[in-house]
């Protein structure tokens, strides 16, 4: 009765792989790698293989080889005889363009409305769900096209504002051409610039002005060290306020602060307004945004707005209702508690969405070529892999691009998400 | 399951890209169709009819490869490419043949591994502009807004011209020929520049024609030609003498309406018989019947029927034969002896 004996101790099967619970995890683990190993492999001597019988190497030589081509639009300085390097990164330039123009009106947008759609006037409510459903359920091609085709078909082109009689002409006293080719403003030119470009008279009879970007960034610091001290200002009026009780009035310093040194700094450099004007086939001098631009930006923002005003509106139905009752029991304006109560408690359920969206919208800036625009998938992505034949590569740095942009993205935005988020033990 | 189903693809994706490597000749006769590089649509070249039948002066050179090799000029799949898609769908072997008004250039016969197999049409890049903007010569366009497809080679002339000129422009890309007419008619740019023989029939096809001039200015050479994936010679030697055959057979007098009769007996002309098979090996030289030439010219006819019928000056677009007339009356067609 004690002499107990141990248990045989069973041996090893090898169908306890598959049917024991110890060891199944670890079969599975190894061959889900073993595949992915093995996939990964094909790929690649696939690709190799392929590429040595057509006769191809595999090199980036292409991207220091002169472009060839222009592009229409140009934020960084380029010409044809430059690289197509360079070409790629004039295209990067627009898209980055087009990508934080549209996350900055997309999430104005997208906050407008997923606030508005709460609200108890039922054709506010009616009006933003139509919005949101009508741009969240059609493809975002579709919208690029159609606000193209609405802005390039319905406005005049340049040619309708010429004669004695014209069809088209322009608004706001002469300064402002809508045009189906894109948008032309006013820009400040400035006639003692510190660039040192020359300045050029923008037409017969006019004072010679010159576009610094150096005029621009003296502007720039200036105003940055005017609301430096405005702060300080403000800073210095909260403490009188807190040992007396009396704030003192200083919106009159704040305004002065605010326009008079800058407005020393306009005066010396000569700042003229430069109003757009036509000659030969366009419109020439002043600030020009692009239909292509204009519709991309446009249908980008209202498309992706329209998934962020869900967003919003899911952040704000998160915070529980008590939170606004007890503001209300405070007798804060309904404005106030919105502003001060509900969307900083919003924020963290609104935040982690918004980076994806933020994500897509850059992504989805790829469509740019639909309508002309020229962004790095239509340069370095279209033309130079059809003058250059490097299908390969170019595509390759085009996803190392994006990959790269939407990583910065969203750890800026991680970042800014563990700053605003409840701080918990 | 989701496991079998991801090995099926990689087996069938293995496979396709085994297949796309063999000999193109044998790939072709398998599958029993040619796939064949097409324009998305440009009027007289290559468009779809009424029927959505294919049909066009570089459609038909697919028919007539199509017929030599498979004897059906039916057996075509057309795969419409525009000017960005086009190498890399002949590269990679989605297609056998690219034959879409596409300019033969150095750096695409070597560099991008491609074999030009000869010039079906002779051409060369102009401008078209309305007629009510009056201009005269393609130097008066100084700051205008140029409509541009996008990956061409009249992408790059277009910079050199303006850069050699010391004049302005500004491009708006576009990506088929179809876009560049809606773009140019709403006014989005005041010239539309590509191929003269393109721009003539994309005017064609406008309300009206007359409204809008071709500038005087040729600003480039544009040969153009079908072209063949670089390193399988046997099937680039079967488009480059199909193409000869066409051309041949005018010169020779050789027409749809009289191959056959032409082909069923040996005839007092030795080259002509070569061309036909009734006298010598040619066809089996090239790993085809010895009727080859005889249906490929069946197909559609010989280069001058072909190019009456779909761009001659009785058609819309109206385009006068000039550089490519035959050498013999004073063009540049000249096919190498059948021999």
């Amino acid at each position: 009765m004690s002499a107990m004996t141990d248990p045989p101790k069973p041996a090893f099967r090898l169908s306890q792989l598959i049917y024991d619970t110890r060891y199944r995890s670890i079969t599975i683990q190894v061959v889900a790698l073993a595949l992915i190993g093995w996939g990964i492999w094909w790929l690649v001597t696939n690709t190799i293989g392929n590429l040595a019988e057509l006769g191809k190497d595999f090199d980036f030589g292409f991207l220091g080889q002169s472009a060839g081509y222009d592009i229409n639009q140009m934020l960084i300085p380029y010409d044809n005889q430059d690289t197509h390097g360079r070409a790629a990164l004039v295209g990067i330039a627009n898209t980055l363009l087009v990508a934080v123009m549209g996350c900055i009106t997309a999430l104005v947008i997208g906050v407008l409305a997923g606030v508005a759609r709460l609200s108890k006037n039922w054709v506010v409510n009616k009006l933003m769900a139509v919005y949101v459903e009508g741009f969240r359920n059609i493809p975002l091609l579709l919208w690029i096209l159609l606000i193209h085709a609405v802005v390039s078909e319905a406005l005049p082109q340049p040619n309708a504002f010429r004669g004695a009689d014209p069809s088209a002409s322009m608004l706001l006293g002469d300064s402002v051409a809508l045009t189906g080719r894109g948008f032309y403003f006013p820009r400040i030119g400035f006639t003692n610039s510190l660039s040192g470009a020359e300045a050029v008279a923008p037409r017969e009879g006019y004072t010679a002005v010159a576009s610094g970007g150096l005029d621009w960034l003296v502007i720039l610091g200036v105003l940055a060290v005017s609301l430096v001290g405005i702060k300080l200002i403000r800073n210095r009026a909260s403490r009188i306020q807190e040992s007396s009780g009396v704030r003192p009035t200083t919106w009159y310093t704040q305004l002065g602060l605010l326009i008079i040194p800058t407005g020393i700094v306009l005066t010396v450099l000569g700042a003229t307004i430069v109003t757009p004007y036509l000659k030969g086939f366009n419109f020439t001098e002043g600030m020009f945004l692009r239909s292509a631009l204009v519709s991309l930006w446009v249908a980008l923002s209202l498309y992706t707005g329209a998934f962020i005003a869900e967003t919003v509106r899911a952040g704000i139905l998160s915070v529980s209702k008590g939170q606004a009752e007890a503001a209300a029991a405070l007798g804060m304006q309904p404005g106030r508690t919105m502003s001060l109560v509900i969307l900083p408690q919003a924020m963290r359920v609104i935040i982690p969405p918004l980076i994806s969206q933020f994500l897509n919208l850059t992504k989805n800036s790829s469509l740019a070529l639909a309508v002309g625009y020229m962004d790095v998938r239509a340069t370095l992505g279209g033309i130079t892999i059809a003058q250059t034949g490097r299908e390969l590569e170019g595509m390759l740095l085009l996803g190392a691009f994006y990959l790269t942009l939407s990583l910065v993205i969203s750890t800026a935005m991680n970042i800014y998400n563990n700053s605003t988020k409840l701080m918990e033990r | 399951m989701n496991k079998t189903v991801f090995l099926g693809a990689l087996t069938v994706a293995g496979l396709v890209a085994a297949s796309a490597s063999a000999a193109t000749l044998d790939d072709v006769k398998e599958r029993g169709t040619l796939n064949c590089g097409v324009v998305t649509g440009l009027a007289g070249f290559g468009a779809p009819d009424a029927n959505g039948v294919w049909t066009g002066f570089d459609v038909a050179m697919c028919r007539a490869v199509a017929a030599a090799v498979l004897g059906d000029k039916d057996a075509v799949e057309f795969v419409p490419t525009t000017g960005q898609t086009r190498f890399t769908a002949l590269a990679s072997g989605e297609i056998d043949l690219l034959a879409r008004n596409t300019t033969w250039t150095f750096s695409r016969d070597t560099d991008l591994k491609f074999d030009f197999i000869g010039v079906n049409y002779y051409d060369g890049q102009g401008f078209l502009i309305p007629k009510e903007l009056g201009v005269a010569s393609a130097k008066d366009l100084d700051g205008a807004t140029v409509c541009i497809q996008t990956g061409t080679t009249t992408e790059l002339n277009l910079a050199d011209f303006f850069r050699i000129n010391n004049i302005s422009y500004e491009p708006v890309p576009i990506e088929t020929n179809a876009e560049g007419q809606q773009q140019y008619l709403a006014g989005a740019c005041d010239v539309y520049t590509t191929d003269a023989s393109g721009l003539a029939a994309t005017r064609a096809t406008f309300e009206a024609p007359g409204d809008h001039v071709l500038l005087p200015e040729i600003i480039s050479k544009e040969p153009l030609g079908p072209l063949v994936r670089h390193g399988d010679s046997e099937w680039a030697d079967i488009a480059r003498w199909t193409l000869n055959a066409l051309i041949s057979a005018e010169e020779l007098g050789v027409s749809s309406s009289n191959v056959a009769e032409l082909s069923a007996a040996p005839t007092d002309n030795p080259e002509v018989n070569r061309l036909l098979g009734t006298e010598g090996e040619l066809g089996a030289m090239i790993g085809l019947d010895a009727g080859w030439a005889v249906a490929a010219i069946s197909a559609g006819g010989n280069y001058g029927e072909i190019f009456e019928k779909n761009i001659g000056e009785n058609t819309p677009i109206g385009l006068a034969r000039g550089l490519n007339a035959q050498w013999t009356d004073g063009g540049l067609l000249y096919s190498p002896p059948f021999r």
